[in-house]
């Protein structure tokens, strides 16, 4: 059984349509990253997942059941980090997660959540005096604390420095090497491209393109660009297959110390998948 | 390695839930104590006011002991209805709501912790009241104390039903002016100061604030059943109420 499979998805907004009839299965055990601009619907897609939202039309199954009617057993199993809990309450750190880790059979403990998320030394601080980052960080304690089968991750590296972004993926790659099933939705490309075992673009309310980092939106096939310094003159061709040009080149002895050879980042796929859309 | 961040789901026992989340719900309110103390201010101001001075007319002699059971029917409301309303209406708007809904507390779970959280709070109000009224010369009845404590769990329950609704319904500046205007306007013609004109079932209901407070007259003044009008107004509050609002109510 898929952790979550979408047919037809659809949700209406005053005859807008947010979500414009997507399919999209997610694997047991993957991660898969959502991509898209502000407004594509990613949001919307994810919080219809949750249970947080009904949907207008389409079929949802998440770990099979229904999110729309499941109960808190299900609920349970799931694992949530909210785009925007801005959260003002009068408790620490260590009072909220370990709040939150009391509604689970076996959470984990709420120390070693707070040191996977890097704030051990924020612990006994109240969440309200804390950066948008920190919070953020607290988000996703909460969100694991309760050992999720799939966890939801509502663009989670928002307001993270570097350092806390990578401790940040690579709590995330040792969760996904357990078992645990990750829908993630971000901005960022190098994040998708780090984490994403496949990765879904959405643009105005529907899925422009869908693949692995390597191949969305035929990017493992698109053309290699070579460039090299041709005395004095800078040459750049665009060819499928590099090497029998490089081969062609070192021939004839040019120059070959400035070889660079490039293939289109996710980030230029991504720019013209959502620029077709405008 | 495998294993240390293994899956392993599930939901702990609601009742589990439940006692946590109304524990959560203490804490946050002893944190907020200054906010529990300043609630009790109104209430004490009017006991005293109304109480020891012929500021008002009564339909008694006994001036505290008309007044203290208004006083104590006063401060349920306003610590249940008002004080919940307020507080809760915040705490949706800042997101707090929202992070609980994505865990295993379900929504009936939150307005019980929340209700059950806002009795606790009642009961230590209701003691400090009383103890003051007590030592400025109250005397009540002690004969009729179950129903005057029945009367003010449904009252509460049912105050605390309206509030989770109007907090779950209305922005949180709305639910606060909205709480206050109908705090003001059932301390005016509560019956809280001087005696409200006789209410049927049907004005008891409309009057929640009203029917509390000659509920507790009854019993605590002098020691009477309270009116069957009364026991099916202030039932239908805390029954359709916190239904509405286990219904409709919304984490964000």
């Amino acid at each position: 059984m898929e952790a979550i499979e979408v047919t037809g998805l659809r949700k209406t907004y005053g005859g807008r349509d947010a979500v414009a009839g997507i399919d999209l299965v997610v694997a047991r055990g993957e991660i898969f990253a959502l991509l898209g601009p502000n407004g594509a619907g990613k949001t919307t897609t994810v919080e219809i997942l949750e249970g947080h939202r009904r949907r207008s039309a389409g079929d949802v199954r998440v770990l099979g059941e229904d999110p729309g009617r499941a109960g808190s057993a299900w609920r349970a199993r799931i694992g949530i980090v909210l785009q925007d809990a801005d959260d003002a309450a009068d408790l620490t750190v260590h009072e909220m997660v370990r709040h939150i880790a009391g509604f689970y059979p076996d959470p984990r403990t709420s120390d070693e959540v707070i040191e996977l998320v890097g704030l051990g030394a924020k612990r006994n601080a109240k969440i309200r005096t804390l950066s948008g980052g920190q919070r953020r960080r607290v988000d996703v304690a909460l969100g694991i604390v309760g050992r999720p089968e799939l966890l939801f991750l509502d663009e989670p590296t928002t307001g993270f420095d570097p350092e806390a972004r990578r401790r940040f993926w690579d709590l995330i790659r040792t969760l996904a090497g357990d078992g645990t099933t990750i829908l993630l939705t971000t901005h960022y490309l190098d994040e998708a491209e780090a984490l994403a075992d496949r990765l879904a673009v959405m643009a105005g309310g529907g899925i422009v393109a869908e693949g692995t980092p390597a191949t969305l939106g035929g990017r493992g096939a698109g053309q290699a660009r070579v460039s090299w310094m041709d005395g004095g003159t800078a040459r750049t061709e665009q060819v499928s297959d590099p090497s029998d040009l490089i081969r062609g080149l070192v021939a004839s002895g040019a120059d070959l110390s400035t070889l660079t050879i490039t293939r289109p980042t996710l980030e230029d796929t991504y720019l013209n998948l959502i620029g077709a859309q405008r | 390695m495998s294993g240390t961040f293994a899956p392993a789901p599930g939901r702990a026992p609601m009742r589990t839930i439940l006692g946590r989340q109304i524990r959560m719900e203490l804490l946050l309110t002893a944190r907020r104590g200054e906010a529990v103390v300043l609630a009790m201010g109104v209430p004490l101001l009017v006991m005293l006011g109304a109480g020891l001075f012929d500021v008002t007319n009564l339909p008694t002699d006994d001036r505290l002991g008309y007044v203290v059971p208004g006083v104590l029917a006063l401060t349920v409301m306003s610590t249940a209805f008002t004080g919940q309303a307020i507080t809760t209406g915040y705490e949706r708007s800042y997101g707090v709501l929202k992070r609980l809904g994505a865990s295993p507390l379900t929504r009936p779970g939150l307005l019980l912790a929340k209700t059950a959280a806002v009795l606790a709070q009642i009961v230590v109000q209701v003691l400090v009241l009383a103890l003051v009224g007590l030592a400025v010369g109250w005397r009540p009845e002690a004969g009729a104390l179950i129903p005057a404590l029945g009367v003010t769990v449904l009252a509460a329950a049912g105050y605390s039903g309206l509030a989770l609704l109007l907090a779950s319904v209305l922005k949180p500046e709305t639910t606060t002016g909205a709480a206050t205007l109908i705090y003001v306007v059932m301390l005016s013609i509560g019956g809280i100061m001087f005696s409200a004109p006789a209410l049927g079932a049907a004005g008891w209901f409309l009057l929640p604030l009203a029917a509390h407070a000659e509920a507790l007259r009854a019993t605590l003044m002098h020691g009477d059943a309270v009116p069957a009008g009364i026991w099916l107004a202030l039932a239908a509050w805390a029954i359709v109420w916190p239904a509405l609002a286990a219904r409709g109510f919304r984490w964000e």
